[in-house]
């Protein structure tokens, strides 16, 4: 215990900056993925079949597609076409892309939960289309997939471990440099595992607010 | 003022309007009655645009329905619901000043001042601050009302606007379509209340199967009703025993 606690000492600033890293990449993977969840969820409810058509084609593209290959697609394909991104930009921009299909999914179920009722007194009022969504379908939707946002964004806080494959320095990836030099792998996974649940557990608890503030409105 | 002619309305095979035709003046109180299915919310629908129609065609104060034609005939033309269907995320003024503010562009001051004025002619105004939920039926369907007013319309139609309200509340609600009847507000009420309508419609068509079986002055119709299945409908409103 006494060894354990010693090593720990020495390992928890260098896995702690690797949280803030995995932090850091969460929070901007989950901005790019609500933001494009939000594109393709409104695509889905255009009144253009096209738009419509692109949306479900890319939810089911994407949705089919294992994270880490996508990953390896953008860091390693992407600069063979002369784009060239820095990892961690990488990163956001791939754990948002492959995301978004499941924040998409999320709001689908949170608008579908509108009363079609409200839509209708909203349109009987001559609402434009663009005007419904901003003022009765998103303000009421939105709460409505909040709960199911959160578990999203719990899963995408572990999914962020797969972004140590492409040389960013998140909690898995410094945890890993650590083992292949100490040779503790025990010591250093066991911790790694009590950060990931440290971050998690009070995004469970907010999760678990959101439901119930949203089942008293 | 609004003239319907050869309305035909069909859900895939089933036709629920199959020649519809009516005018109701500027001023006129007109009200649809009629069985449950024959078609009377249908109708109101096809007015404002909710169902589009396939045959025949509906003009407002000479414009005739269209889907290009839509964003005027809904600013003249309001709806009341039998569900309310009040913006439950919103209070009761916030749901007066929705369409003013954000439809017709009004400047949110002018538009609650409006706002409070119709609240006060159907006796909410103590509830302005209120959200929906925190209302009766009656209360709500009232603001229901309020709410086609703010967006001062020339003309309203209600769907069935007592039907999910507790007995001792549709009083208040008949009240307020009673008090707009009197000021000349042009209103087409597809509802039950055989009593209300006799007191207050110009009109009344009887709706049965899809075409209107019968239309005359309220009181004459309802007296002295020609054809055979007004008399039943009548008869069995009146008596449901």
């Amino acid at each position: 215990m006494e060894a354990f606690l010693a090593d720990a000492a020495q390992f928890l600033p260098v896995l702690l900056r690797g949280l803030g890293m995995t932090l850091l990449l969460t929070s901007g993977a989950l901005i790019v993925s609500i933001l494009l969840g939000l594109i393709w969820v409104l695509m889905g409810y255009s009144r253009f079949a096209l738009l419509r058509w692109i949306s479900r084609a890319i939810i089911n593209v994407i949705r089919g597609i294992p994270i880490i290959v996508q990953l390896f697609c953008i860091y390693f394909v992407l600069p063979e076409w002369g784009i060239d991104l820095p990892p961690f930009a990488a990163g956001v921009l791939g754990l948002g892309l492959a995301y978004s299909v499941y924040q998409a999914e999320n709001f689908r179920g949170g608008l579908s939960s509108v009363d079609k009722d409200l839509v209708e007194a909203g349109t009987a009022l001559g609402m434009r289309w663009s005007v419904l969504m901003r003022r009765v379908v998103l303000p009421l939707g939105i709460p409505a997939a909040l709960p199911s946002l959160g578990n999203t964004t719990i899963m995408l806080l572990k999914d962020s471990s797969i972004a140590s494959t492409i040389t960013i320095a998140e909690l898995t990836r410094a945890g890993q440099l650590l083992a292949i030099s100490t040779f503790k792998n025990g010591t250093v996974y066991l911790l790694i595992a009590l950060l990931y649940l440290a971050a998690s557990l009070p995004m469970a608890a907010g999760v678990r607010w959101l439901e119930r503030r949203f089942a008293r409105r | 003022m609004i003239e319907v002619r050869n309305l035909q309305k069909s859900f895939g095979r089933r036709a629920v309007l199959q020649d519809v035709s009516f005018d109701v003046a500027a001023g006129e109180v007109a009200c649809l009655i009629g069985p449950s299915g024959s078609g009377k919310s249908t109708i109101l629908r096809c007015i404002n645009g909710l169902e589009s129609h396939d045959g025949g065609s509906i003009t407002v104060d000479g414009v005739p329905v269209t889907p290009q034609s839509l964003p005027t005939i809904r600013a003249s033309v309001g709806m009341v619901f039998q569900r309310f269907n009040l913006f439950p995320h919103r209070t009761v003024l916030q749901n007066l000043i929705e369409g003013p503010v954000h439809v017709l562009n009004q400047p949110v001051a002018d538009a609650s001042g409006r706002a409070m004025a119709l609240l006060a002619k159907v006796g909410m105004t103590d509830h302005s601050g209120a959200y929906p939920r925190q209302l009766s039926g009656g209360q709500q369907q009232r603001v229901g009302i309020a709410r086609a007013l703010a967006m001062e319309p020339r003309a309203i139609l209600l769907d069935e606007p007592t039907s999910a309200l507790d007995p001792e509340r549709v009083g208040e609600v008949l009240k307020v379509m009673r008090d707009l009847a009197e000021g000349g507000m042009t209103m087409i009420i597809v509802t039950h209340e055989i009593a209300f309508a006799r007191e207050v419609a110009d009109k009344i068509f009887f709706v049965d199967g899809g075409v209107i079986a019968e239309q005359g002055p309220a009181a004459d119709l309802l007296s002295n009703p020609r054809a055979e299945r007004t008399r039943l409908f009548l008869s069995r409103v009146r008596h449901p025993l």
